[in-house]
């Protein structure tokens, strides 16, 4: 019994790691920009594919990984550069259907320059499962959690103690303002971007070798993502990690105890009853636009 | 004037899309000089200092700093040429700390500049120093504006502009914040002042112009307006 709840925490805390970047990446582009864009599931998805196609290629792991992360950040800030900027004086809602329109735009390219099928990624270290508890867990699993905690430390330093990190939180809570004391906030704009894409390709490297990837995967951790950001509360950072570990623990509660052709629909119940009861997500108001 | 003037606007035009709002405005200011801005509610008066900052762009005409056209500057150009403004309203990062907010002041200006600045401002609003771990937003209007100032000072402006900077304030505050507006002048600071508190303002203030509907009016000492008939009718309130 136990072990079997043990079991279904893991894969849910392994899910709720990957949501978790994809929800932050969302908040940083909404933080800097009010936009949410829609197209925050395609750097999972470029994250995910380019790692496998490096591989095929013969690359070194991490050295794949490094390119596809770099590729992702490229591709994010590009979306910025030549989709968003370009139509800055455009109203919240003409923006949002622009990434909307990038991500069907990616999706088709990532069909054109790879294929339609599912690709598996090799773990990074074996798939010899630990046994922990009763329950075993997938060492890639260890690796997309312990992963995900080094990039939300990592994310927390440099926004408590650097410059440019408060410079975005700055931007954030009055753009005006920032602009005042000298900040740039186009390129603050343009930073966000290319750390959302980052996170994005990191969360779609590491859950590629348990989930697989294709040209499509996007779509739906990208609603995952957008999911948690509403659970946790639009703008927040803690509420976006909060939201993403939720929801992959619903999921895979769900899914063990209930049924897994439910699953996605159990986690999107659990946040339409903390919505009505909460409609600004759990640390949304007050915690909103703070890390 | 034999000297270039510091600041010096010749023919401001700015607009909100199809709104004009800032017609040919010719104005200047020395190194070293307050020089206090006074008008009716939407007379121009934020607009033309936003025109100044970089926050909204001239439709025309022309603004020069030390010597050299501005008027197409980015906001961030003219922080690290010496202009900063302190917006209407504060507007200080409410979800930052305070000593954080001062240290986003130095922006333009790298780190270890500001750890010694920070310390001239605290010593300035000792009120600063004792809520350094604050949030902004959870001072009272008054330290708030103290933070806005205190904020402008950390990128060492050479010229501060000045949005009502007791607008909302307690009467003995306001005095206290205009008290250290002086004190900055003294100090080598160049001020443009805007100001609700048009009696006030002419006080303390060396020169003054008076906006009308986008338009100077009428300029003169701060003396020479504080004894204009006009003046004291229509921005003082008394007759
Ligand atoms: N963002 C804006 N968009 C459109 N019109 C604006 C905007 N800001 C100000 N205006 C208009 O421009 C005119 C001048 O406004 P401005 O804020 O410069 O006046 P002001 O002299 O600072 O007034 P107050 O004393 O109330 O602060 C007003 O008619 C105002 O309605
Ligand atoms: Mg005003």
């Amino acid at each position: 019994m136990l072990s079997q709840a043990v079991q279904f925490l893991f894969s849910g805390l392994t899910l709720g790691a990957i949501y978790a970047l994809v929800a932050l990446g969302f908040t940083l582009i909404f933080n800097a920009s009010h936009v949410i864009n829609f197209a925050q599931g395609e750097f999972v998805m470029i994250g995910g594919m380019t790692t496998v196609f490096l591989v095929g290629f013969g690359l070194p792991m991490p050295m794949a990984i490094a390119l596809a992360v770099a590729a992702a950040t490229g591709i994010g800030m590009a979306l910025e550069k030549l989709a968003v900027e370009p139509a800055r004086q455009a109203s919240i809602t003409t923006l949002i259907i622009i990434t909307i329109g990038a991500s069907i735009f990616l999706r088709g390219l990532a069909q054109l320059v790879w294929d339609k099928k599912l690709h598996a990624l090799p773990p990074f270290t074996g798939d010899a499962p630990i046994g922990i508890l009763g329950a075993t867990i997938l060492p890639q699993s260890l690796w997309a959690m312990g992963v995900g905690v080094l990039l939300l430390l990592a994310l927390r330093w440099f926004f408590a103690r650097t410059l440019l990190g408060q410079a975005m939180l700055a931007t954030a809570n009055n753009r005006m303002a920032a602009q005042l004391v000298g900040i740039n906030v186009r390129r603050i704009l343009l930073l966000s971007f290319a750390l959302s894409a980052a996170l994005g390709a990191a969360a779609g490297i590491l859950i590629a070798p348990i989930t697989l990837t294709a040209y499509d995967v996007g779509t739906n951790i990208g609603l995952k993502g957008f999911a948690a950001v509403m659970l946790g509360g639009l703008g927040s950072s803690a509420g976006a990690v909060l939201g993403g570990l939720l929801l992959g623990i619903a999921e895979a509660f769900g899914a063990g105890y209930v049924s897994s052709a439910y699953k996605d629909a159990f986690a999107f119940v659990i946040i339409m009853l903390v919505l009505l009861w909460m409609p600004r997500g759990l640390l949304g108001g007050a915690a909103a636009e703070r890390v | 004037m034999l000297e270039v003037p510091m600041l010096d606007v010749r023919g401001l035009e700015a607009r909100y899309g199809p709104v004009q709002v800032l017609f040919g405005i010719d104005l200047s200011v020395a190194e070293g000089e307050l020089v206090a801005l006074i008008g009716a509610n939407g007379a121009g008066k934020t607009t033309l200092l936003r025109t100044l900052s970089g926050l909204v762009r001239a439709t025309g005409g022309s603004v020069a700093f030390d010597g050299e056209t501005i008027t197409a500057a980015s906001p961030e150009r003219r922080v690290r040429r010496g202009i900063t403004q302190v917006p209407e309203g504060r507007q200080v990062f409410t979800t930052i700390s305070v000593e954080s907010n001062l240290r986003l002041g130095a922006y333009v200006r790298g780190r270890d500049e500001a750890a010694r600045d920070l310390a001239r401002v605290y010593d300035l609003f000792p009120a600063l120093a004792e809520r350094r771990t604050s949030l902004a937003g959870e001072l009272s209007g008054g330290q708030q504006q103290m933070l806005a100032i205190g904020r402008a000072l950390m990128a060492r402006p050479r010229l501060l502009l000045l949005d009502e900077p007791s607008m909302g304030l307690a009467p003995r505050i306001a005095a206290e914040i205009l008290d250290i507006v002086l004190k900055l002048r003294d100090s080598g600071t160049t001020v443009l002042l805007v100001e609700q508190n048009a009696a006030a303002a002419l006080e303390i203030a060396d020169r003054a112009y008076v906006i009308e509907n986008g338009r100077i009016a009428m300029q003169g000492t701060g003396a020479a307006l504080l004894d204009d008939r006009q003046v004291m009718s229509a921005y003082l309130g008394l007759d």
